[in-house]
Formats: structure tokens, C-alpha cells, sequence
């Protein structure tokens, strides 16, 4: 009548990376926290809410500016998960932890390419810039009120993009299907980002923050295939066909 | 096993009651046991447009609440056998609503009838989502207009979010019903064509249910427009989407009042 306890298996570690943005401020902090509060209200929630490292290289601060700049940074909503490029001695159990980015893995999201790999290359590579970019791919209509988000690389919609609806990349954005809602491309400064359309009827379209409004779209564009660059802070749109 | 239908819009007065009983009409005259439960709190009009209203004694609020038992509340329709409503509160409002009320409400309407019809309130909230938690299927009623289109989208973007069946990766099966469609307004530009509506929602097309001064009357005389006037053209309109509904094949026509000799001598009326 007894049973036989098996025995626990003991309890699996697995090593898992993910994505997060990285923040690097700079100095003077208060200046960098208000910059940072407009992007908020002018980009939407796209900082609000998903994991943020902070890349302190940039400053000298003291374990008490640290905790001071990520309780600054939670008030505005940021959540701060980790914190890099500082001396360990600067951090303690109350504030995120230290983070020590390994080699860079290059990691292609989507269809394609399932397997993540690793770079050849050992020098450090700037962290906006990745080497190979991933890409989100939506195969169905986003629709009104809907806000896709994705810092990593370029967003492609497989339909339309309804309107007051928001498309947030890192990289470009291609939508084969018209063109209602938002589209912010080249959200973490990516100035080399592009913005294409089958068909515009967009309400908003912006490249690195700068920013068009559909009133102030040339007319003639609208409905045709086009697509969105700038050159230097000038939104520029011409079309495709 | 029941099928759980939700007729939603985002926006009001569209004509979600209405499709609501005329569909419910529409498939109890099919022969099919259909209950139509109203899930506007606070703001019935199923029971109005249904006719019932002074047979009303308990309601869905009552029954998530366990005060009264399910067949207390149901209204047996006096006209069509296999036609019943759920009718809702007027005294309370939608925070009375809870989502394992609902959940029990529907899991036992589904044993008893072959339709389970929810008439949503307008809006996103509380009341519209619980209207659509449980449904298999969406009926979008959307009017041939930019506001109502626009809510319409988001109202399909909601239903692929905060359904059950959404959560469970599974995926609610949407219809596009366009209501108060007018051709000849729609020629002049003053409306937004069916290709237009078609073009910016994406979903299949149900049915298109014209304009008409039927619906009003039906509705003053507290009879679904399928069931006063079947040969109107709403009321056709209604009985093609119901039969589309139920898989058949119909070919989509959009259905214009008959008019006798006289109506065409003295068809046009005076300014």
C-alpha cells in the first residue's frame, strides 16, 4: 500500500536571450529624461511597457544618481530590467541588475530563417544598427485601434492598416494593401528607414520622429502605390508607379 | 451542438436589434429553436422589438445572479413556436454583469435551442465584450458610412482579441451584414458603395439590407420585419442572410420594394 515517490527531476536551467531596448543617456540627465518624456507623447507606448536596458557607458553616476534615474525613468512608465557598462560595486540588490552583453548573435525572425547564429565578428557593433535585420510578418489586416510594435527590424502587412490604427518599427514598413492608420519607421533613430504602400490614405507617416500629417500630403498621391524617406529632417513621399 | 452567434457594430444604431430579431425570426421560421438574448443592460430594446415587452417578469441579470432559474426568465415568442428571449435589466446596468454568469447562461441555452443569438450593446466595453466572449460566430452590422465602417474595424479587431475562442488561438467566424443601404444615394456619392465597405473591413458579406420604412413599423408594432412583412425587401434581405447563415448558397441581390401599378404611376413623391 505504499506508493513509490519518484523521485523530483531536478529543476532545469536554460539559457534564453531576449529582446530588449537599450537606452543609453546622456549627459545632462535632465534634459535626456525630458527628451525622453516627449518621445513618449509623441511616439505612443512603444517605450511604455516592453523591457528597457539601460546603457549607463555614457555617464558617471553613483549608485544613488542610478536609483534615482530608473525610479525618474518608472514614474514615466519605463521599466528598466537591467542596467550595462557600469562597475558592479555601483549597483546593489534594490536596483535592476548588471547586465554583460555577450558576443552579438544576429537572429532572423520569420519564416525563413528558424535558426538563430552567431556573428563571425568579435569587434562590438553599434546598437542600433544590427547585422542582419528581422523582420515582422503579419498575414492578416491590422485593424482600427490595433498598435503593432517592433523595435527590432522591419514590419510587413500581408492586407491593409485600418484607420487609427499605429504601426511602430525599428526599420521600414511595407504594406502591400492600402494605407489607412499610423506608420512610425525607423522608431529607434534609424534614419535610413522607408515607409511603403500599396496605396496611401494614411492619417500620419513618420521616419525617425519626424513626421507628416495627411493634410499636409500632396494630393495627387493619394491612392497610389508610394513610398516615404528622409532627407535630412524632411519627410519626402513620391510615387511608386 | 449549438451555434453561438453575436450581432456586434462598435457603433449604435446600426441595426443590430433589429437583424437581431428579424435573423431570429427568420431561422424559427426555418424551423430551426432559436433564443435571442439581449445583452444591453440597462438599455433593453430586444423585448420591444420582439413584441414582449409586458410579458417581461425576470431577466439575464437575474439569472447570473441565481434569483431565477432559466425558464422563468425565457419568453416563449406567441407567434413562432420555436422562438424564445432572454430579455435584459433595465434597472441595472452592465457592471452587473459577471463573465462565469454569462459563461453558465450560455453553456445551458446551448443544450436547449439551436441558436444562441446575443444582441451587443454599441461600444467596446464591459457590455459588448461579454456580449461576444462565448460566440463561434460574428454578425458585424455595419451601415454603408465612414463612422460606422471605421467602428466596425474595430470592433473585428476586438473580436479576434477578447473572445475565448480568440484566446484559444482558434478563430470566430465574422460576417459582414450592411444595413439602411439606399442604391440611390450610394450613386450619387452620398454613400460609401458596397465595394468600398467591402474593400476597408475585409470580412464576407452576409447580407445587404436596404433602407426601408418597414423596419420602423415593425418594430412600433412590436413584430421582428421578417415575420410582419416577409415580402418587403428588408425582410427578404433578412430571410436571404439567414439562409446564408445556415450554409446555403444565396446569391447576394440587394432587394428593392415591389411596387404595384399605382405605386409606379405615383411612384415619386411630391418635395
Amino acid at each position: 500500500m505504499t506508493s513509490v515517490a519518484q523521485p523530483r527531476p531536478s529543476p532545469r536551467f536554460v539559457c534564453r536571450s531576449y529582446m530588449a531596448v537599450a537606452l543609453a543617456p546622456e549627459p545632462p540627465l535632465v534634459e535626456w529624461i525630458a527628451e525622453i518624456e516627449q518621445k513618449i507623447k509623441d511616439t505612443g507606448n512603444f517605450l511604455v511597457g516592453p523591457p528597457v536596458v539601460l546603457d549607463l557607458s555614457a555617464v558617471k553616476l553613483s549608485k544613488s544618481a542610478i536609483a534615482h534615474l530608473v525610479a525618474q525613468l518608472e514614474q514615466r512608465g519605463v521599466r528598466v530590467m537591467g542596467v550595462e557598462n557600469v562597475d558592479a560595486s555601483q549597483l546593489d540588490a534594490a536596483l535592476p541588475p548588471l547586465l554583460r552583453s555577450t558576443k552579438k548573435e544576429s537572429v532572423e525572425i520569420g519564416a525563413a530563417a528558424p535558426k538563430a547564429r552567431e556573428t563571425q565578428r568579435e569587434k562590438p557593433q553599434p546598437r542600433e544598427a544590427r547585422s542582419a535585420p528581422a523582420t515582422l510578418l503579419l498575414d492578416k489586416p491590422v485593424r482600427s485601434g490595433q498598435s503593432i510594435y517592433f523595435p527590432d527590424g522591419d514590419v510587413t502587412v500581408l492586407g491593409s492598416v485600418g484607420s487609427g490604427a499605429e504601426l511602430v518599427a525599428g526599420g521600414s514598413i511595407h504594406v502591400y494593401g492600402t494605407l489607412r492608420g499610423r506608420a512610425m519607421a525607423g522608431s529607434n533613430g534609424n534614419t535610413r528607414a522607408r515607409i511603403f504602400c500599396s496605396k496611401i490614405e494614411a492619417e500620419l507617416l513618420a521616419i525617425d520622429g519626424h513626421y507628416l500629417t495627411a493634410d499636409l500630403m500632396d494630393k495627387a498621391l493619394r491612392d497610389r502605390p508610394v513610398q516615404a524617406w528622409l532627407e535630412g529632417s524632411a519627410l519626402k513621399i513620391s510615387a511608386l508607379d | 451542438m449549438a451555434k453561438v452567434v453575436v450581432v456586434t457594430s462598435g457603433k449604435g444604431g446600426v441595426g443590430k436589434t433589429t437583424s437581431t430579431a428579424a435573423l431570429g425570426a427568420a431561422l424559427a421560421q426555418f424551423g430551426q429553436n432559436v433564443v435571442v438574448v439581449d445583452f444591453d443592460v440597462g438599455l433593453r430594446n430586444l423585448d420591444l422589438v420582439m413584441g414582449a415587452e409586458r410579458r417581461v417578469v425576470y431577466d439575464l441579470i437575474n439569472v447570473t445572479q441565481g434569483i431565477a432559474k432559466l425558464p422563468q426568465a425565457l419568453i416563449r415568442d406567441k407567434r413562432l413556436e420555436r422562438l424564445a428571449l432572454l430579455p435584459a435589466s433595465q434597472t441595472r446596468d452592465k457592471d452587473a454583469l459577471t463573465e462565469d454568469g454569462v459563461a453558465r447562461v450560455i453553456n445551458s441555452l446551448k443544450q436547449m435551442f439551436d441558436w444562441v443569438i446575443c444582441d451587443s450593446p454599441a461600444g467596446i466595453e464591459r457590455g459588448a465584450t461579454l456580449a461576444m466572449r462565448f460566440a463561434d460566430t460574428a454578425i458585424v452590422v455595419t451601415n454603408p458610412e465612414v463612422s460606422s465602417v471605421r467602428d466596425s474595424d474595430r470592433i473585428i479587431g476586438i473580436l479576434d482579441a477578447k473572445t475565448v475562442k480568440a484566446e484559444r488561438g482558434e478563430r470566430v467566424d465574422k460576417h459582414l451584414l450592411i444595413s439602411r443601404y439606399d442604391p440611390a444615394r450610394a450613386a450619387r456619392g452620398e454613400m460609401l458603395s458596397i465595394e468600398d465597405v467591402l474593400d476597408i473591413l475585409s470580412t464576407p458579406l452576409l447580407g445587404i439590407i436596404p433602407e426601408s420604412e418597414e423596419v420602423l413599423r415593425a418594430s412600433n408594432l412590436g413584430s421582428p420585419v421578417t415575420f410582419n412583412n416577409p415580402s418587403s425587401a428588408p425582410a427578404r434581405a433578412y430571410l436571404d442572410a439567414a439562409r446564408r447563415l445556415m450554409g446555403e448558397e444565396v446569391e447576394m441581390t440587394i432587394p428593392t420594394e415591389k411596387q404595384g401599378f399605382f405605386g409606379k404611376l405615383f411612384g415619386r413623391r411630391a418635395a
